[in-house]
């Protein structure tokens, strides 16, 4: 027998972005997500264009670039699974900071942001606890953007 | 196997043995991968070095790379980043270097047996590395899972190309990450610590094995220990001044201990109190 796939609202409660949310936070949640796929090379979000929704990785790795005149796309992060993709939803001005590509075949949920946003103003509690796992994130983000900024594996003495 | 070497005092560990090149192989833009034969076999034990030299140029500590089931032939990748290391990775098949050893404590793959192992390895730390992979993948119904974080500059920088997908062959799970790539590259792209979470650990069982720049082992041992590995399951290979290799000259000391002596393999929880005094 096959295994039985997961409903949307079991991947999301298994995601560790939303872990230890309680089960009616996840039902506020999985109110504002569908599933998704998309093909490689699809664009789930363009810089500058309006941040409406972001996306939670169930299979497959998006690419966060950023766009240079001129040249080819500079590759900053790629993203797998369970991974997150996108939190400029959430804060003002509401727009993707990176272009985020599919490299392949995905498997996303798609949340839409304004609608969780909302959820988010009328619900405090929710919205802190989705504003506290945003910026671990960021911070994550930061820390190894800060390591890849060092460039560890130069020569000991460029350190 | 976590051996730990006495002080050397025998003439033979103070006097180079000469080491004909038999074979050389260029890993990267700056470094190369040495085969040597000697008179005799250098039985090693994973994580050991020696104290190799190309004559007038200095010597200095490499980590042995090559397979400990295969002593006849000593192996070592070498980045060209100094004099000494300049001299020796310009040195060509049928010349000879100088080599010490091997010293030091290796990795702990024989009391690791019937854990789950994660390697974590920054850009050339994956050649200390090597053997313990090697030992382990030759005995591979020993361990449980056995994975590799292996993070680089970027993907021409990365070693061992052309061995990985054989080792995942033999039942090694390979992740690899580097820090900066073209559109061409479609692996990761990110730093190695964010390969750990998505190893998926079994925290409970697994043993972590670290090599690389000081400030990556720091990063990856923090998110080791973030999703439950505990530092006493942790092993770091440290660098440090080598000079003797052989725990007389004091050059190398880390805290109490020295590390050509009762390293360059620790446990992180022996190690984290010195390496948080920024003075030592």
């Amino acid at each position: 027998m096959g295994q039985r796939m997961q409903t949307l609202d079991e991947t999301i409660a298994a995601a560790p972005v939303f872990a230890g949310l309680s089960a009616d936070q996840l039902t506020l949640i999985a109110g504002c997500a569908r599933n998704e796929r998309v093909s490689a090379g699809a664009l789930l979000g363009r810089e500058g264009d309006p941040a409406n929704s972001f996306y939670l990785i169930r299979h497959g790795s998006v690419a966060l670039e950023l766009h240079a005149p001129g040249r080819d796309s500079l590759l900053i992060e790629t993203l797998g699974d369970g991974d997150v993709v996108g939190w400029s939803w959430l804060f003002e001005p509401y727009r993707w900071q990176l272009d985020a590509r599919a490299t392949g075949p995905c498997a996303l949920i798609e949340f839409d942001g304004s609608c969780l946003r909302g959820k988010c103003d009328r619900d405090h509690e929710l919205g802190y606890d989705l504003m506290r796992r945003s910026a671990a994130s960021l911070l994550e983000t930061l820390q190894s953007t800060r390591i890849q900024l060092l460039d560890v594996y130069g020569h000991a003495r460029a350190l | 196997m976590h051996a730990r070497s006495e002080p050397a005092t025998d003439l033979a560990s103070m006097v180079p043995a000469p080491f004909r090149v038999a074979g050389k192989r260029r890993d990267t833009a700056d470094t190369w991968t040495f085969e040597l034969l000697g008179e005799d076999p250098l039985a090693f034990a994973p994580g050991q070095f020696t104290m190799l030299c190309a004559g007038g140029a200095g010597e200095v500590p490499i980590s042995i790379s090559g397979d400990p089931d295969r002593p006849e032939r000593l192996t070592h990748t070498v980045r060209a980043v100094g004099l000494a290391t300049a001299a020796i990775c310009a040195a060509e098949p049928g010349s000879v270097l100088g080599v010490r050893g091997p010293f030091g404590a290796g990795w702990p793959v024989a009391d690791a047996q019937g854990a789950d192992v994660v390697i974590a390895a920054g850009g050339i730390g994956l050649a200390p590395l090597r053997p313990a992979i090697l030992w382990m993948l030759a005995r591979r119904e020993r361990y449980g899972r056995l994975i590799l974080l292996y993070g680089g500059r970027a993907p021409d920088q990365l070693l061992y190309q052309e061995e990985l997908d054989a080792w995942a062959q033999r039942g090694l799970q390979v992740l690899v990450t580097v820090d900066s790539a073209g559109p061409e590259w479609l692996g990761h792209v990110g730093v190695v610590t964010r390969l750990v979470k998505r190893a998926k650990l079994d925290s409970t069982s697994s043993v972590a094995l670290a090599c690389g720049p000081e400030v990556m082992m720091r990063f990856a041992v923090s998110a080791l220990a973030e999703v439950g590995v505990p530092t006493d399951r942790i092993h770091a290979s440290m660098e440090r001044n080598m000079q003797c290799g052989i725990g007389h000259c004091g050059h190398c000391q880390l805290g109490p201990t020295l590390v050509c002596r009762e390293g360059p393999v620790y446990r992180w929880s022996e190690l984290d109190r010195w390496l948080a005094i920024r003075e030592l």
